[in-house]
């Protein structure tokens, strides 16, 4: 494709690295406010290269964790390196190692594209020498060359949020923070963006690190994933091993009697976890295919009617549901705030 | 080095936006000729001082209020960036935050200055006696008085939630600022209440009018102050609020 192209020769120009200690590693990293800890004695370490997900529900403390790693936010105790440098006391050198792509709009929609990509550049201490040059690499990599030169307010919500993460690499980062990359966006400009991420990692060792509540976007994009719930990490790992953990399937039945039949299968089945997700029970087993008919039998001699049966591979969502004991889908409404939240709604 | 080109950067982007938001171009000197022209004309009837009319006694208050105006009104961008989110792309950026401070500052008080110099060409039209030279002696005197009211624009509304509150707390400042700084009358002399006399001794905003119309009434006026006061005084203002400005701002989130 076109843009993976591109995507190539504007990474040749990142200087190849070794191998390296971890790009982030966090010590205890805490912040609470008042008693309520949104982020828990964090404990991670992300390697260079890789595409690392923090996966959670809203609230669970991913925006607050990128925040301290990008030194918006003062952890209230504990700290984290951030390519190498402390992010207490050296938040300067962070910040000038790192690029950030928010989970909100952050641009000017009174200049334009490319005044907005300059302003970057200055802010970041870009040589002057090389702006112009990298500028136009930058628009042509995110697609935007043909609009450079129109103010923001006329972009779409598409065109905005990948000026945005091409904005984001202009001064160079070796860490790209992506909070909630595709919130609000379209399912084609979603696919869009995800492409591109990925090809970020592939064309040379840029570490991204990412938060999402959406499981595609954690299975698609992340090497690894850590799925936070109340501020602590639960679980951490690459995808298909996430998946593995569960040992099994995931039976799903739709029947008239759906507590009954939670309880029947409980009480007669051993080892297993059942669920109630969307009206439907959820039984994960070590072997699905053997255990269909006994359900159905169990549902027969409990005079409860079988609408549909099914046998799937267990996917994100049971992973989180097995760590968690709750669905990430309850609490998955966002919620945005102020002028920010009008401007998005306008963009859909 | 870096820190300079992101002051230029964060400068060039307010006058960038300023010149690009025609209506409020328009509307911000309305306010000032229609206190030149009807206030001036009406009010000067009553009044007396030898060797000058009312509205070549007023031409320095509505340049100061101008820049009162235009410069608390500045403080109000600081709430858009907040708002729209562009706030937090300057706040992660390497850049400090006195130099962020530094860059808005100059930008906002560069835009008003303009205000400034557009009722400068006012008073011309309106016979208010205009010599080239005075016009650029006043020129950094302008620059001077409005760089510490736009710290005070920008202070209150990083301080500030919302807009609502901004603007309340605006007209809270901006009238008695205004009426206490002998923009339309004179605060000190016989007749004129204790209290008010006291209350625009406080008033950093008499200073900057008083050295104005120092300037530009020549010797019609006996200014209450000599000029190197009031411009010391104007001074030592813009230090302090440049000071409590950059603090707020490094406490912004």
């Amino acid at each position: 494709m076109f843009f993976q192209k591109n995507l190539k020769s504007f990474f040749l120009s990142f200087a190849p690295r070794q191998n390296m200690p971890p790009v982030i590693e966090t010590n205890r990293l805490t912040k609470t406010y008042n008693s309520l800890k949104a982020v828990d004695d964090l404990n991670i370490k992300v390697e260079s290269g890789e595409i690392f997900g923090l996966l959670g529900p809203n609230g669970a403390g991913k925006t607050t964790a990128i925040s301290m790693l990008c030194t918006i936010l003062k952890p209230t105790y504990g700290t984290a390196m951030v390519n190498g440098f402390d992010i207490v006391r050296e938040a300067n050198k962070v910040r000038k190692s790192i690029g950030i792509v928010f989970q909100d709009p952050s641009i000017d929609d009174r200049l334009t594209g490319r005044e907005n990509l300059y302003m970057h550049a200055n802010l970041y201490g870009v040589p002057a020498s090389e702006q112009k040059d990298r500028i136009n690499r930058v628009l042509k990599l995110v697609e935007l060359e043909d609009r450079a030169n129109d103010l923001l307010r006329t972009y779409s919500g598409g065109m905005r949020r990948r000026l945005e993460l091409g904005r984001g690499l202009i001064h160079y980062p070796k860490v790209l923070f992506l909070d909630e990359p595709t919130v609000g966006l379209d399912p084609q400009t979603r696919d869009h963006i995800w492409k591109y991420i990925k090809e970020l990692k592939k064309a040379h060792d840029i570490t991204v690190v990412l938060t999402t509540h959406y499981m595609d976007e954690a299975d698609r994009l992340s090497d690894r994933i850590a799925i936070m719930d109340h501020g602590k990490i639960v679980v951490l790992d690459s995808p298909p091993k996430l998946k593995e953990t569960l040992e099994g399937d995931v039976i799903v039945v739709r029947a008239n009697n759906i507590d009954f039949l939670k309880q029947v299968v409980n009480t007669s089945l051993s080892q297993n976890q059942t669920q109630i997700v969307d009206g439907a029970l959820e039984i994960t087993v070590r072997n699905g295919k053997a255990v269909m008919p006994r359900i159905m039998e169990l549902a027969t001699q409990n005079k409860i009617y079988v609408e549909s049966l099914l046998l799937r591979e267990p996917n994100l969502e049971d992973v989180f549901l097995h760590y968690t004991g709750r669905t990430i889908r309850q609490d998955t409404t966002k919620e945005l705030h102020g002028m920010a939240a009008i401007q998005r709604r306008a963009i859909r | 080095m870096s820190e300079m080109r992101g002051l230029y950067t964060l400068w060039l982007r307010e006058i960038k936006r300023f010149l690009r938001d025609r209506t409020r171009l328009i509307s911000s000197f309305i306010q000032p000729l229609l206190w030149l022209v009807i206030f001036g004309a009406g009010f000067g009837t009553r009044f007396l001082i030898p060797g000058l009319n009312y509205q070549q006694y007023i031409f320095p208050g509505i340049i100061g209020q101008t820049l009162l105006f235009t410069s608390m009104f500045m403080g109000i961008s600081v709430i858009w960036d907040k708002e729209f989110g562009f706030m937090k792309e300057i706040l992660v950026s390497p850049v400090s935050r006195f130099t962020l401070f530094l860059g808005k500052m100059l930008g906002d008080s560069t835009d008003a200055l303009i205000q400034g110099v557009i009722v400068f060409a006012f008073g011309t039209l309106l016979g208010v006696a205009f010599d080239p030279i005075i016009f650029i002696i006043c020129l950094p005197i302008m620059l001077l008085v409005t760089f510490g009211l736009v710290s005070i624009g920008l202070t209150i509304a990083s301080a500030m939630g919302s807009l609502e509150s901004f603007g309340a707390i605006q007209t809270f400042i901006n009238l008695p600022m205004f009426f206490l700084s002998g923009a339309l009358f004179p605060v000190s002399g016989a007749g004129i209440p204790e209290w008010l006399r006291v209350a625009s001794i406080f008033n950093p905003l008499t200073y900057g009018v008083d050295a104005l119309r120092t300037v530009i009434l020549g010797s019609a006026w006996i200014p209450i102050q000599p000029l190197y006061i009031n411009l010391g005084v104007v001074c030592v203002f813009d230090l302090v609020m440049i000071g409590v400005g950059t603090w707020t701002f490094s406490r912004m989130k």
